[in-house]
């Protein structure tokens, strides 16, 4: 068999090794096989390139997670153009910011009334669904879009495996979010390394919790694709409804599951997870954050049969370090787990502040090298320049910008970061971003966001505002301001008001000051309240 | 009775008003929560604050929320919760 060397092509290769097994199962039920899969995504691709798609151009998505979701990502690849998944969630805003600055020439939508995304699409050709689900809204798409006969179609063959497969929009630190360009070759290397640590066969039953717009979702679909595995859709609703969760992961017998460590949390927490078995449930990964122990020892408990794997790694690298969880936590254990060693298909270092390599034992960044490591950020040279390291002529490494440790193990253990960017639910979060957002309000002077480490929910995000009138803002108002510019993940938990931010002598605001006080004005509150 | 049932879902509405804006809204002017502000779609409460609404549901009046019953139709205001908890608490009318 000839080796595949575009990430699209693993579809068409199980449709040929197996094409009447199951590829997708929808949460009602609906299932496509795999030569039905590659039909679809056949037709919608010739669409495509009838609409004008050429090799090397962008197509968005924004169509609920869903057979026609899947078809359509797959038609862009095999026309040589890059899919960017949008959240069909994400305030109107976000997702116009993002088209314009990706300069799609395509759009897959699904029929929205009123729908601002429209203006922001300029001349891109849109393939409109009325309908999402069994890939029946993509078919009658399909069925009346362009015919034959219009402009005639480029062959996309050719497509380089280092040109990208796939954009993902992560929050940018100075506002707009930024587009990880990830190439074929870099994907396919991540699905390899999986393939080889996981073993999945084609009788898997592979979750898919994760969004399309999240990294995520790369091992859910492709790495079950590569084997002729199920994959189980969840939709967003069910994915934050732990009842219903455990239920999917019981009737449809997910045998391995993939999310962000919070949403296993919750099925412990509010899942009712005893009420049912789970026979089939052989591996539990996770990644996006730090999984605290004691939800995960719970976990362990109520699942005991699976393998669970702590993963790691930013949107740019996709996983880059694994540890696995012993089969039994001990009882004194209470620092959360390491993540692991650098994973066999790329290689790992940790630097000082000046960028020299730092002995075992001494905290640093981490930093990457490797297949897997994204392109760049589209259309943005500089931070593409200022997100690498040059330690010799051609040996370039991702700067993860999280600080690190190597245990006497030989394992690294996750300390923080040397940025402002926190995790939120696995989702990365720039809390200048949530400032930029907040300086839109006519009644803001200054804004600074903090994020507080928080027993319960891992975190606390808290926005300080001064305001330039009276009167002042409710919060409720603020909250619902948020929710116009920023996915929920982002919308700050508390705010305050204060006359001036406190600054530091050369006019910055001092952040360190502001946590320091809350930490002691937590304490306080906890004294005073014991 | 309607006297009664208006006390009891005033008693449940401070209770839950009470719950939200010390979970959620700390620091907020209780005045500018109403019983018809908008809790899920005025992103007050995201999918985590609903479950610890429910859980606190549960536990304050002692009956089980079932998964579809979790949704905007019964969480989205104060007035809405008070609607369910009453008909969680009296499930016949008979």
């Amino acid at each position: 068999m000839a080796e595949i060397r575009l990430l699209h092509e693993l579809l068409w290769r199980a449709a040929e090794a197996w094409p009447a097994q199951v590829a997708l199962e929808e949460e009602g039920g609906a299932t496509i096989t795999y030569d039905e899969l590659a039909a679809l995504a056949d037709e919608a691709g010739e669409a495509l390139r009838r609409l004008g798609v050429r090799r090397g151009d962008r197509v968005a998505v924004r169509v609920p997670k869903s057979i026609d979701a899947v078809a359509a990502i797959f038609a862009a690849m095999k026309v040589g153009a890059a899919y960017l998944p949008l959240d069909p969630s994400a305030p109107a805003e976000r997702n116009r910011a993002i088209v314009r600055d990706a300069r799609v020439s395509a759009a897959v939508l699904e029929r929205r009334s009123a729908d601002p995304l429209r203006k922001d699409l300029g001349e891109a050709a849109v393939l409109t669904l009325d309908g999402v689900g069994r890939g029946d809204g993509l078919r009658k798409a399909l069925a009346e879009g362009p015919r034959p006969g219009c402009p005639p179609a480029l062959d996309a063959a050719d497509v380089h495996p280092g040109e990208p497969a796939y954009i993902l929009y992560t929050s940018g630190s100075t506002g707009p979010p930024k587009g990880v360009m990830i190439s074929h070759a870099a994907a396919l290397s991540f699905v390899d390394w999986a393939s080889q640590t996981f073993r999945p066969e084609c009788a898997d039953r592979f979750s898919s919790h994760a969004p399309l717009h999240f990294d995520l979702s790369v091992f859910d679909l492709y790495v079950a694709i590569r084997h002729g595995a199920r994959v189980v859709l969840i939709g967003e609703a069910t994915g934050k409804e732990p009842l219903r969760l455990a239920a999917l992961i019981a009737e449809r017998r997910i045998s391995v599951w993939y999310s962000v460590p919070s949403v296993l949390a919750l099925l412990v927490g509010y899942g009712k997870l005893a009420r049912r078995s789970y026979p089939d449930l052989r591996l539990v990964l996770f990644a996006g954050e730090v999984f605290p122990v004691v939800p995960l020892r719970a976990l362990q408990s109520l699942w005991p049969a699976p393998r669970y794997f702590n993963l790691y790694g930013p949107t740019e690298t996709n996983v880059c370090t694994a540890f696995e969880i012993p089969p039994t936590i001990p009882e004194n254990r209470a620092r959360p787990y390491p993540i692991g060693r650098a994973c066999s298909h790329l290689r790992t270092i940790v630097v000082d502040a000046s960028g020299r390599p730092v002995p075992a034992g001494s905290e640093g960044e981490l930093c990457v090298s490797g297949p897997a490591v994204m392109l760049g950020y589209w259309n943005r040279p500089e931070e593409t320049e200022r997100a690498f390291l040059e330690t010799a002529p051609g040996e370039r490494w991702y700067r993860t910008g999280d600080v690190v440790v190597e245990n006497a193990e030989g394992e690294y253990e996750f300390l923080g970061r040397r940025d402002r960017m926190v995790k939120r639910r696995g989702y990365r979060v720039e809390l200048g971003e949530i400032e930029a957002a907040l300086h839109r309000h006519p009644a803001v002077r200054e804004v600074a966001v903090i994020a507080l480490p928080d027993d319960v929910d891992g975190l606390r995000v808290k926005a300080f505002l001064g305001l330039s009138r009276e009167p002042r803002p409710s919060m409720i108002e603020l909250k619902r301001f948020c929710g116009e510019i920023l996915p929920g993940y982002m919308i700050p938990d508390v705010f305050a008001f204060a006359d001036a931010l406190p600054r530091t002598s050369t006019g910055k605001v001092d952040y360190p000051r502001l946590e320091a006080d809350e930490r002691r004005g937590s304490m306080v509150e906890r004294c005073s309240s014991a | 009775m309607n006297d009664t049932s208006t006390t009891v879902d005033s008693e449940i509405g401070e209770a839950v008003k009470s719950f939200i804006l010390t979970e959620f809204l700390p620091g907020e002017n209780p005045s500018e929560l109403g019983e018809d502000t908008p809790l899920i779609t005025g992103k007050i409460l995201d999918s985590i604050a609903a479950l610890k609404l429910v859980g606190f549901l549960e536990a304050r009046f002692g009956f089980e929320v079932e998964a579809h019953e979790a949704d905007f139709d019964n969480l989205d205001s104060i007035g809405r919760i008070v609607r369910f908890v009453h008909s969680k608490l009296r499930p016949t009318h008979g």
